[in-house]
């Protein structure tokens, strides 16, 4: 204690305006306490700042960059020359009414919740089947992540080489089958490119619906599914009635998260089709980078990146919705 | 407060750190461009040859240019997918390399931005090269890069599967249908071109567009419906695989190379993969037109070699000579010879096409072919696009030549 009070005195010696107004025992401690409350309160914000100054640079500058940029006439040469001319919402009606944008929005959505559902409906299955005590769960289960730790790109080479309609390794096994006579042109066909490159989407997916709903299942205490087959409730009973409601509010974030990962999904298509055939899996993800890095029209692609964030901004908005009841639950 | 200050300092530095930290990496690399004296004794040189052998290659022609010139080369080499970023991330921050190699459809974009500085400038001689060549380096009349060497596209065949079939190299569209319809049979396709939704694709159509006096500023003519036409029923006809729509050409020498095409549309560069296999016997002729008579016009490919606005006259005087060393008339045939591509000067083909048979048809097609960017400049990308999506469009069966290059045109 004689430390802690003998510091804020040699300090109040040091600082002038202490010196000249020697205050009574009395009316000392206030200021100190308000001094010291000022400084933690610094301190606080001072932890802050490595955060802040970080989203800042790396989040904020970016989308404040896309923004203005989208209302710019931004081409190759702002890049030396610095001038952008305004232009308005220019951007937005050329990116709005090209004949590709309702062919782009369509494959979007159609991708997305054809995305998810399969990506949830296979990884809740897993989760479940994973429940269950038997050997080899583990080792099972942590096989299942290797989509997921494959880098994207190769992800799709791979694919890109099974799914090849002449000597690919998928109408080779059917054709072994007997399932089917000629190849079946999965990435070259206008009707099957897009399943094909869902089903492809489906399979890196899997894993994150895997690991968090299998981590959501074990949260449910045993003695509920105890409890609930005394009363007759055993399999799709107990589902319907225990795993189902307990399990909500992981759900609503695994789908949310699901959707807004899906929307941007760039890596899987390019490499799989570049958006063909006939544009038939070109997503607003792929037309908005085409535009920017392969026609230069970098304040077209700017503006249509930006509608594709306010597509994601709505599900971001519904997450954040969702994790509060999660929380308040 | 002393001891307060003490605990103070060090975050104080570190948040100040982690604010100037990117301000000063992005300072670092001006400092070159800043400093400017009377001789340069140092290059910087930027370009995407960054697989052997062509490293290695470009690699020595640079140093031995360096040599020639007292100047040390400090070359970067980037994958060809990012040279372009990155040069539009250095020309932001004024720190392009003195010398700066570019794809030749590419020229156009960067010397619109300013960013280059006219050859003329540097009293840089662009005597006895091919007319495409020139004009793939020019921007608005004025010549900003040129071309060591190029490159083009022919027809590949496979001479042991044509003599069994007893066809003989095709000339004509006519004969080109009727081979590759003879030559599909069981896993093999007649013919293997790549039409995917790239650059790459419209690359590939364009000998039979221009050939046939097809126009890439206006795409809906009876010209390029036409050769769109063949293109179109060589698919539906099954004598190509309508993979063609997803394929690189690389994966079409694959299928070459696999036996699983008996001829293909590709460039020199695939030489080397195909020599590697002895037992295939191969042969290139042009790429066949509609009529007998018509000349084969083939695209120009290759990359020329710039002299960036660096602000060092010095160092860009010195950058615009080794320029002119990599063009040299020696460096050119020793270039072409070793990476199998074509001497961008037309005085060398008849000596280059005589050492290097192989290579003949490529030389030949090299004095008539065209540049991409030659009528449209920087409106390059756009038009390229509309021509791949109407291939596509058409291939897939999802409108008629004719409509697919109307609907693509209007885009």
């Amino acid at each position: 204690m004689s430390l802690a009070t003998d510091l804020p005195h040699s300090e109040g010696r040091a600082s002038g305006e202490a010196a000249k107004t020697p205050g009574t025992g009395a009316e000392k401690p206030a200021p100190r306490r308000r001094s010291r409350q000022r400084r933690e309160r610094l301190f606080q914000w001072l932890f802050l700042v490595p955060a802040v100054v970080y989203m800042t640079l790396f989040f904020g500058y970016p989308v404040v960059k896309n923004v203005v940029m989208s209302f710019q006439e931004y081409t190759t040469s702002t890049f030396f020359t610095g001038e952008a001319p305004w232009v308005g919402f220019t951007n937005y009606v050329t990116v709005l009414q090209s004949s590709l944008f309702s062919t782009s929005l369509i494959n979007t959505a159609l991708f997305t919740i054809g995305s998810i559902l399969g990506q949830f409906v296979i990884g809740l299955a897993l989760a479940i089947f994973f429940q269950r005590k038997f050997p080899l769960n583990g080792i099972l289960r942590s096989l299942l992540l290797l989509p997921w730790l494959l880098p994207l790109i190769v992800s799709s080479a791979v694919w890109r080489w099974i799914l090849d309609k002449d000597s690919g390794a998928l109408n080779r096994f059917l054709g072994d089958l007997g399932i089917i006579d000629t190849g079946i042109p999965w990435l070259t066909s206008t009707s099957l490119a897009l399943i094909a490159v869902v089903g492809v989407n489906i399979w890196i997916g899997i894993p994150f619906n895997l690991t968090i709903l299998y981590g959501g299942l074990q949260e449910i205490p045993d003695e509920l599914y105890e409890a609930g087959s005394l009363d007759g409730a055993t399999g799709w009973k107990a589902f319907r009635n225990i795993t189902w409601p307990m399990l909500r509010p992981v759900v609503s974030v695994v789908l949310v998260l699901g959707v807004v990962y899906t929307l941007k999904v760039l890596d899987i298509i390019l490499g799989l089709t570049n958006g063909g055939p006939a544009n038939s899996t070109q997503t607003i993800a792929t037309q908005s980078y085409n535009l920017s890095f392969h026609e230069f029209k970098f304040g077209e692609g700017a503006a249509l990146g930006n509608v594709l964030v306010i597509i994601s901004l709505v599900f971001a908005v519904l997450y954040l919705r969702a994790s509060r009841r999660a929380v308040d639950e | 407060m002393k001891s307060a200050q003490r605990t103070y300092r060090p975050l104080a530095l570190a948040v100040a750190a982690l604010v100037g930290l990117p301000l000063a990496l992005s300072g670092c690399g001006s400092t070159t461009a800043a400093s400017s004296s009377e001789t340069a004794t140092e290059l910087s040189v930027m370009d995407y040859y960054n697989n052997e052998p062509d490293k290695s290659f470009i690699g020595d022609a640079l140093s031995k240019c360096g040599t020639q010139l007292g100047v040390t080369v400090k070359r970067e080499t980037v994958p060809g997918k990012s040279l372009i970023s990155k040069v539009l991330q250095q020309s932001s921050s004024k720190t392009l390399p003195d010398v700066l190699m570019l794809d030749n459809p590419d020229l156009q974009q960067i010397a619109a931005t300013g960013a280059l500085a006219p050859l003329a400038d540097f009293k840089v001689s662009t005597e006895n090269f091919a007319e495409g060549v020139l004009s793939a380096g020019t921007y608005k009349d004025k010549v900003y890069g040129l071309a060591p060497t190029v490159n083009t596209i022919a027809l590949f065949y496979n001479k042991d599967i044509l003599a069994a079939a007893g066809v003989t190299p095709p000339t004509t569209w006519e004969e080109l249908k009727a081979a590759s319809a003879k030559l599909t049979a069981g896993d093999q396709y007649g013919l293997a071109f790549n039409a995917n939704p790239t650059y790459e694709g419209t690359w590939q159509f364009l000998p039979v567009m221009w050939s046939n006096g097809g126009d890439e500023k206006k795409i809906d003519t009876k010209e390029t419906e036409q050769a769109l036409q063949l293109w179109t029923d060589l698919v539906k006809s099954g004598s190509v695989s309508s993979s063609a729509l997803n394929w690189t050409q690389a994966d079409v020498k694959d299928q070459f190379l696999a036996g699983k095409a008996a001829m293909m549309v590709n460039g020199p560069w695939q030489i080397p993969a195909l020599d590697k296999q002895p037992t295939l016997q191969y042969g290139v002729v042009k790429i066949p037109v509609r009529e007998a008579g018509q000349t084969s016009v083939a695209p120009l490919g290759g990359e020329v070699w710039t002299v960036p606005q660096t602000g060092n006259k010095a160092r860009q005087a010195k950058a615009a000579e080794m320029v002119a060393c990599l063009n040299s008339d020696e460096n050119q045939l020793a270039m072409a010879t070793a990476r199998n591509t074509i001497p961008s000067k037309t005085t060398l083909s008849d000596k280059f096409a005589s050492d290097n048979p192989k290579l003949a048809t490529f030389t030949e097609l090299i004095k008539t072919a065209r540049a991409r960017t030659g009528q449209l400049g920087e409106e390059w990308p756009a038009q390229a696009t509309k021509i791949y999506t109407a291939i596509q469009t058409s291939l897939t069966g999802n409108a008629s030549p004719a409509d697919a290059l109307k609907q693509a045109q209007g885009q």
